[in-house]
């Protein structure tokens, strides 16, 4: 028997095992590894945009505006309600981007799952694996944003630092939604009608603005969109109080996670051992 | 007709054509040629681009004149300047939406034609001269942003927000901002082997803060000095400025209305230039 | 030696379909120990779908498929875990490094990276790539990413490799550089499958081949087999311009065993080709242009189908 065969060692065996081996950590592995060739200020560059809404809006903005009250209708600064909204959208963005353009690319052009999956790899190692460094790469950010919120007295709840697993789930969701919604894309062209969910989902979240702002029919539609969960769940660990509506926003998370995880390895499925 | 007399009815046919009229033509109109294959590549994407044209405006216009607006109009801002917050924001959403469009058809594209399609090494197989091949381009990029800014335009006169009656001059003035930034672009991307991050960093470091720190949302008087230079460098204040001035009658002093226009021209003459220079040096490698 | 006669791949009856489309129409096949097993046809003949379905990532739609004595359908990452891949175009990782591809893609399969930065070292030589360790994938030549995808395919020690049309698209010196790396590989009895529209490819690798035309085999055997039985010795090619092509052939139809007329030439197979082009000389013709070859296996496949392969 050859060394290598030797060294294969024995494969999961559980459930999903048609499309699970158990190796999603050597996806996480080659993101690394091509991590290491991009130029480190490229990647530092991520976490500054963010900060410039904040500073653009919380300076900015946050001068011409007085009036904006927190989750329990206490008054405070423009800076401090926007914070936690830029925290979130920059979670959601980030998920997104990577699940939608970037696993978009390395399907249809660089063909990488196409090599991956010839491997003993299954279609969930391949989804699980990217979106493990998807999360990996938003802790880095959101842990960096929340430090620059405390340096700004931003944070004004003693659960505040709560935000950033409440920024990964808020990425996971957006991560797996994001995913499955790529598999089903044919072209570039189709692509683009995604910024046509993404622009107006930043924009009406209440991210800017309170929510009080809409008539409560609208109000409604509002609080039907993912991004007003997010937003709302992180002002209620970063300025408080963080009360049963947590739970409340945690649990529409998780409906968006299995359902995103669900239709992307059915998808990664037919498309690729089909 | 036997297939191959046909043949030699086609070849005789193309050899008409091949001879100096052609190559005089494309001395001429090369520019226009390249400007065309570019617009026929756009024409695949024109829902989205007419879609984004009418949806973003729209979107924007309702968020930030309802919702922030509705904060700033009765908070510490009064009304900016005695007109409403969207009033004020208007000219510098429409020179933004510019940049935008001019954007996404000089940074990927770009790159993408000389190294994914390779269409610029095409053209220049063809007697099309660098230089024309990157002023296609950018004329491309400017019917698109034209196309833009006009539709945007509109919708601020149905919301009242252009009254003055020299409100079209807001429209060159956002044309030439978006080329200005389009074009420098186009020399970069024109120079970039790989993308490996570099769009997306421009997107972040440069037009994020361009787009935030410009006066866009808020005067730029109420920035601390040390931040205030990125709205002077940036064709974004000298086009929203300017746009505040033809728009709405905001008052700017003279000579800062012909510094906004000369400037908005120097940086587009200037920028068209390096692209043409860049293009060269790409395609003559 | 018995080992030998071990059966890696059976086929029986495979069908493949797309919707109405008929890909693979119930090929039977089998493919040995050790051996370099080649499927010839042109574009679209369902040789990639074949070999998709044998690398176990496309489900078949009918018939019997069993690989190294398993079913596809019910153990395709335990089969996939033995195979080697070369993709007919190469999805190499430019995202990393040359020696990264091979390690990384090592992780995959579970082997642990001890045994992978010694292989990759040893594959990276074998491909002769070894000064192009920390290189760009970006950076290398065609038959470089070539050479550096079948390096990958081989950092499980695979029971077969398969390989998608492996020269497509090489300039001749690559492409024996790369034949002459794949019949060492062939030496230490490695299992090759082996797609290919080239004539010239499929008689330096292959064993054994079955033609494949629209999704079913026309021919089977070894290529000597294959050009004894289904064409002749020697072959004279005459051109005579292309409007003249027609009415010369029709005057020298009797010459040969069997004539062939294609739109820039006319083939006349015989055993003896010299004697063939000195009767038409005889007969007052002057070809513009006019040679005698051995026959191939694309006179093989011109006699089977009526189409040449390269269309």
């Amino acid at each position: 028997m050859s060394e290598a065969k030797r060294n294969i060692p024995p494969r999961y065996r559980g459930p999903f095992s048609h499309i699970f081996s158990g190796r999603a950590h050597t996806v996480v592995l080659r993101s690394l590894y091509a991590l290491k060739t991009s130029a480190w200020y490229i990647v530092l560059s991520g976490f500054f945009e963010p900060l410039f809404y904040l500073l653009a809006f919380g300076l900015g903005v946050g001068k011409l505006i007085d009036g904006v009250t927190g989750p329990a209708g206490q008054p405070i600064a423009y800076a401090a309600f926007i914070a936690p909204a830029l925290l979130a959208t920059s979670a959601m963005n980030g998920a997104f981007y990577d699940s939608t353009w970037n696993v978009y690319f390395k399907m249809r052009f660089a063909r990488l799952y196409e090599g991956m999956l010839a491997t003993s790899l299954g279609p969930m190692d391949v989804a699980l694996g990217e979106i493990v460094y998807a999360l990996l790469r938003g802790l880095v950010y959101s842990t960096g944003f929340l430090i620059v919120m405390y340096a700004m007295g931003l944070v004004l709840s003693p659960w505040g630092f709560l935000a950033v697993p409440a920024a990964l789930v808020i990425a996971f969701g957006f991560s797996a939604c994001g995913m499955a919604v790529t598999s089903y894309l044919k072209n570039f062209q189709e692509m683009d009608w995604l910024n046509f969910v993404m622009l107006p989902m930043f924009l009406f979240s209440a991210t800017l603005y309170p929510i009080t702002v809409y008539p409560p029919a609208i109000q409604l539609l509002v609080k039907a969109l993912p991004l007003w969960h997010g937003v709302e769940l992180i002002r209620h660990l970063t300025i408080g109080p963080p009360g049963m509506a947590v739970l409340g926003h945690l649990a529409y998370y998780a409906v968006m996670i299995a359902v995103g995880l669900t239709f992307t390895t059915r998808r990664l499925t037919k498309l690729f051992m089909s | 007709m036997s297939s191959s007399s046909l043949e030699k009815k086609a070849l005789s046919g193309a050899a008409v054509h091949f001879g100096e009229r052609r190559s005089s033509k494309a001395g001429m109109f090369g520019a226009w040629y390249a400007a065309e294959h570019r617009l026929l590549t756009m024409r695949a994407f024109v829902s989205t681009i007419v879609a984004t044209s009418i949806f973003n405006p729209l979107m924007y216009l309702f968020a930030l004149g309802v919702g922030i607006g509705s904060y700033v109009d009765r908070g510490a801002g009064g009304a900016l300047f005695g007109v409403s917050y969207l009033t004020f924001v208007g000219p510098a959403l429409l020179a933004s939406a510019s940049i935008n469009a001019v954007f996404e058809e000089t940074s990927y594209p770009v790159m993408g034609g000389f190294k994914w399609t390779r269409e610029f090494y095409a053209m220049h197989a063809a007697p099309l001269r660098p230089d024309q091949i990157a002023s296609g381009v950018l004329i491309a990029a400017i019917i698109r942003s034209v196309f833009t800014v006009l539709v945007f335009w509109i919708m601020l006169r149905l919301f009242g927000t252009l009254p003055s009656p020299r409100a079209i001059l807001v429209l060159p003035a956002a044309v030439l901002c978006g080329l200005g930034i389009g074009s420098v672009m186009a020399a970069l991307a024109a120079s970039l082997k790989d993308d490996d991050g570099w769009f997306a960093m421009i997107n972040r470091m440069v037009i994020a803060p361009m787009f935030l720190f410009s006066g866009t949302f808020y005067p730029l008087e109420q920035m601390p000095v040390w931040i205030r230079w990125i709205g002077w460098m940036s064709p974004l204040w000298h086009a929203a400025d300017f746009g505040r001035w033809a728009g709405f009658d905001h008052t700017v002093e003279p000579w800062l209305v012909i510094v906004h226009a000369a400037y908005l021209i120097a940086l587009a003459g200037f920028g068209w230039f390096l692209a043409a220079r860049q293009f060269a040096r790409r395609l003559e490698e | 030696m018995n080992n030998n006669d071990e059966i890696m791949i059976r086929a029986e009856a495979l069908t493949k379909k797309y919707g109405e489309f008929t890909a693979v129409d119930g090929i039977n096949f089998s493919v040995k120990k050790g051996e370099s097993f080649g499927l010839l046809g042109p574009n679209g003949a369902g040789k990639s779908t074949t070999m998709r379905m044998i690398a176990a990532v496309s489900k078949r739609s009918g018939g019997e498929l069993t690989i190294l004595g398993k079913d596809p359908d019910r153990d395709g990452p335990d089969i996939r875990a033995h195979l080697g891949v070369v993709p007919q175009t190469d999805n190499l990782d430019t995202e990393i490094k040359v020696k990264d591809n091979l390690y990384v893609y090592g992780r995959y399969f579970g082997l642990p990276g001890k045994f992978l930065r010694e292989k990759s070292r040893d594959l990276l030589e074998f491909a002769q790539l070894t000064e192009k360790a920390d290189a760009k994938v970006d950076t290398l030549s065609g038959g470089m990413k070539r050479r550096l995808t079948i390096a990958r395919a081989l950092i499980n020690e695979p029971d077969i490799l398969l390989l998608d049309e492996p020269t497509t698209g090489l300039d001749p010196q690559a492409r024996h550089i790369l034949w002459d790396r794949l019949f060492r590989l062939k030496e230490e009895g490695v299992t090759q499958v082996i797609t290919t529209h080239y004539m010239d490819e499929a008689e330096q690798l292959c064993d054994r081949l079955i033609v494949i035309d629209q999704g079913k085999i026309m021919a089977e055997g070894s290529p000597a087999e294959l050009i004894q039985r289904y064409s002749s010795r020697e072959v004279a090619e005459l051109r005579f311009g292309s409007d003249r092509n027609a009415t010369a052939a029709d005057k020298l139809a009797d010459l040969g065993d069997r004539m062939e007329i294609l739109p820039d030439r006319i083939l006349i197979y015989a055993d003896n080709g010299e004697a063939v082009l000195e009767a038409v000389a005889s007969r007052g013709f002057k070809p513009l242009t006019s040679l005698v070859r051995r026959s191939s296996l694309e006179d093989v496949f011109l006699r089977l189908t009526g189409r040449s392969l390269v269309e």
